[in-house]
């Protein structure tokens, strides 16, 4: 690898990558493994030695050029690189809450819900029929706000999940972090329960059909033609208006990922980020020098909140439905799945996290799940225990085994790689100080110390 | 008389046994007094003339009619939580940790239960049983599942949490997330694999169905029946064994002082002989096999199971514990008890009292909205102590 990393050569090996990761997608749109090469590029621009500014640029040629074409060549790889994107802007939002200023929010898509909610109410037909029973109303009626309130409320989803936040927060973060993950799980069944309920005085949230259509923006018909032109010969067919809201709500995604990132960026540097850091590695300690323990901690906490309310909007939108099942317990765990996996506290990591899940759930389980039922129809035997394929179960399929593949992600990194995939910038800062000054209790640091050797109580 | 009560067997029995009696008679008449006031405030109001055009009686006769089943339900329900409850605060008392995978110890409890139950029913040895025998199935899948809940419980505790135990609170809290999930799975991947369907009905078999007329009270021109399920009877009972043994184990044996000593100070405890390992081995067990217990019971009691279970009565069962003060097993009794009635008055009398604007769902809510006001009135719960952080 050194080698590869010296004068020109990581320009030369990057951008074939990326050109060999393109074409590959390009020519067999279907296949796993092209597509498994040219989502790891980005990566692999991350960990090489190339000038910041080029590494802008090829990132940008990804995101804006590559990624849009291949994405509507195959309309399957723009929904996974649409979810790695939405899961990422989240996962980077719990991770303001968990992994800088360690308070373990369970209940991390209540504000995403809050944020759906916000708009699926507001941008539907649903403001007219808060008088009918669920399912009874005609849904010919005008919307109540034009579509392109979207955008305002994409800042109102942001402030009523801040606000959410701090409601919720206000009581609960005095307490120790072991009774504010309970209280925040709570949270996010309670939010669950009301969106499956709140039909009955009132219509809020349709009960458990969820509520729909939902309005999208709307786009600019003059540059959508222009990028038909452009795009069709490129594609191969003419994109349609679903294949450019795809587009759209891709980008967008984008652009809050690159606002959390900034945002994070430069609060970690800030009194901000060394106070959440104090309070995360020791309370007593941060408190002792000064730190307003439950500021801060609401600040971390309304922070995360507000970036989930962003992508909650822009989910509602995108899908032009929302129902109480998006807003589950399990999506909270994968939520959190992601940001351990790749690192708490950790921009880089969380980012690979939310791309690693999200493709073993779209990609790897349900290529499983489409492998057996192939099996299954083709009355093929396993050898030596003379099983017939056709005999399994139809339960079991692989594409609902998710919380087998949270909980396996969760067990191993807390035993074996505790600082994640990527760990942060700062844990490995504090791996070399301990180098230096001795094994401390730090618990990043596996190697250094065994967790076994502990206090030699036998 | 005296020396009975100095004989620490004896004291260490009655009371909690007199525990349980003012529990559960206190907390029902606190509540019933509570429904009954605000039937008789709302006399006249739109609730009440809407009760009465429904069933046919004012609102104040239709709280007394429903009373007494709802008290019954409560203790009932109550008692569950108060046994799941019992697992969560023995490893919180000994390691200050939420096992989070608790609900789902308590879900291969009732698994197992009732597949021995399915198991027996297929082989024929169900059908037109003594009620004895019966009976003694029952026992027999109790002890099943609670063998099966306690070596699973063990074999948590020694994967996922022991390589964990002097890293910072909150890593070991992930893992037993994990350790949830991966069991809800686990379960489910098990089942459908055997089965082909990942929910189990418990067969029907004895006389635990049938219901046992306790007093008939006239009241006014009606006749309340006072009657229990007979399976009602056997969770309840099961559940005071269960609290009497555990307490009596903790507070007065050998091993109780162990475990007491490893929850004060496990540095110590070593110190003075003691195998902190074996003995935090041996908490998860006994309250992976409680929580198995339960499991069996709730299968009687609910019928239908399904891997995820587990979820709801083990969050409400951690509600009351904290609610009675974590780590105090008299408190997670008391909380039991306490969310056990306030939660099926939420369920029978919501709907009624809110003119059906707020159905008995709500009554999940209520459990988290306990459990934040009194983590935020008073964290330690309802009997525990105050304990400050470790630093």
């Amino acid at each position: 690898v050194g080698w590869l990393n010296e004068g020109p050569r990581p320009y030369i090996f990057t951008s074939l990558y990326i050109a060999l990761g393109s074409i590959l997608v390009y020519i067999s749109p279907r296949s796993m493994i092209a597509f498994l090469i040219f989502i790891s590029s980005p990566m692999l621009l991350y960990y090489m030695k190339i000038q910041p500014r080029a590494k802008v640029i090829l990132a940008l040629v990804i995101a804006l050029v590559l990624i849009p074409i291949l994405g509507v060549r195959n309309i399957f790889y723009l929904e996974t690189i649409f979810q790695i994107s939405v899961f990422a802007a989240l996962a980077l939002g719990l991770n303001i809450v968990v992994g800088f200023a360690g308070l373990l929010d369970l209940g991390y898509v209540a504000f995403y819900a809050v944020g759906a909610y916000l708009w699926a109410i507001f941008g539907s037909q649903q403001m007219f029929m808060l008088d009918a029973i669920p399912g009874t109303a005609s849904t010919s009626t005008e919307f109540f706000l034009p579509a392109n309130t979207f955008y305002l409320f994409i800042f109102l989803g942001v402030g009523l999940a801040a606000l959410t936040g701090i409601l919720l927060g206000l009581p609960v973060l005095r307490l120790r972090g072991d009774y504010l993950a309970i209280v925040t799980l709570g949270f996010g069944e309670v939010i669950r329960v009301l969106a499956n309920n709140l039909d009955k005085p009132i219509n809020l949230t349709n009960g458990p059909q969820g509520i729909s259509p939902i309005q999208r923006p709307t786009l600019p018909e003059p540059i959508l033609e222009v990028l038909r032109a452009i795009l069709r010969p490129v594609v191969g067919h003419t994109v349609t208006i679903g294949e450019f809201y795809n587009l759209f709500f891709y980008l967008a995604a984008l652009t809050v990922i690159l606002v959390v990132i900034l945002v994070v960026t430069r609060l970690d540097d800030s009194n901000i980020g060394r106070a959440w850091t104090a309070i995360r590695e020791d309370e007593t300690a941060a408190i002792a020098m000064g730190v307003p323990l439950v500021r801060m901690k609401l600040l971390a906490f309304a922070a995360g909140a507000s970036f989930a309310g962003a992508m909650g909007v822009l989910f509602a939108a995108s899908r032009t439905f929302v129902s109480p099942e998006s807003f589950s317990f399990m999506q909270s765990i994968g939520v959190l799945s992601m940001v351990i996996l790749g690192g708490l506290g950790s921009i880089p990591g969380v980012i690979v996290g939310a791309a690693v899940v999200v493709i073993l759930n779209l990609q790897i389980l349900q290529g499983l799940s489409l492998y057996l039922s192939t099996l299954r129809q083709s009355g093929a035997v396993i050898p030596i225990i003379n099983f017939a394929w056709k005999d399994l179960s139809t339960q079991l399929d692989p594409a609902k085994y998710q919380r087998m593949l949270f909980g396996l992600i969760l067990i191993l990194m807390m035993i074996y790689r505790p600082a994640g995939l990527i760990p942060a910038e700062r844990r490995k800062r504090e791996l070399r100080a301990n180098n230096k000054n001795g094994p401390s209790e730090h618990f990043s640091d596996p190697d250094l110390e065994s967790p076994e050797s502990g206090d030699g109580i036998t | 008389m005296r020396r009975i009560f100095e004989s620490p067997v004896l004291r260490e029995i009655l009371r909690p046994l007199g525990q349980i009696f003012i529990f559960v008679v206190g907390s029902g008449a606190i509540m019933s007094a509570f429904m009954l006031l605000l039937a008789f405030l709302m006399r006249g109001g739109a609730v009440d003339q809407l009760t009465l055009q429904n069933y046919g009686f004012d609102l104040l006769t239709y709280t007394i009619i429903n009373l007494p089943q709802v008290l019954i339900d409560g203790v009932t329900i109550g008692f569950v939580y108060a046994a799941i409850a019992l697992g969560y605060t023995m490893v919180y008392g000994v390691l200050e940790f939420i096992n989070f995978a608790h609900s789902e110890i308590f879900a291969i409890g009732a698994f197992i239960g009732v597949e021995l139950l399915i198991f027996l029913q297929s082989a024929g040895r169900l059908t037109g049983v003594s009620n004895t025998l019966a009976t003694v199935w029952l026992i027999v899948a109790v002890i099943a599942g609670m063998a099966a809940a306690g070596a699973v419980a063990i074999l948590v505790e020694m994967s996922a949490y022991r390589p964990l135990r002097n890293a910072p609170r909150l890593v070991p809290l992930i893992s037993a997330i994990g350790v949830s999930f991966f069991l809800q799975d686990g379960i489910r991947l098990v089942e459908s694999l055997t089965t082909g369907q990942f929910y189990r009905v418990i067969p029907t078999f004895g006389n635990f169905d049938q219901r046992v007329s306790l007093a008939s009270v006239p009241f006014g021109s009606e006749v309340i029946d006072l009657n229990i399920q007979i399976k009602s009877i056997w969770v309840i009972g099961a559940a005071i064994l269960m609290l009497v043994g555990l307490n009596y184990l903790v507070n007065a044996t050998k091993l109780g002082k162990a475990i007491r000593s490893v929850a004060q100070d496990q540095t110590t405890a070593s110190l003075m002989g003691v195998n902190v390992n074996r003995i935090i081995s041996l908490t998860f067990l006994i309250g992976g096999a409680l929580g198995g217990a339960a499991g069996v019971l709730f299968a009687l009691k609910f019928t239908r199971i399904d891997p995820f279970v587990g979820f709801f009565p083990g969050l409400k069962a951690f509600t009351a514990a904290v609610m009675g003060g974590i780590g105090n097993i008299t408190g997670a009794l008391l909380g039991g008890i306490v969310l056990g009635m306030l939660e099926t008055f939420a369920g029978s009398y919501l709907n009624v009292y809110t003119l059906g604007a707020f159905g008995a769902e709500y009554k999940d809510i209520l459990a988290f909205a306990i459990l934040i006001l009194v983590l935020i009135f008073r964290p330690s719960g309802l009997l525990g102590e105050q304990v400050g952080q470790k630093a």
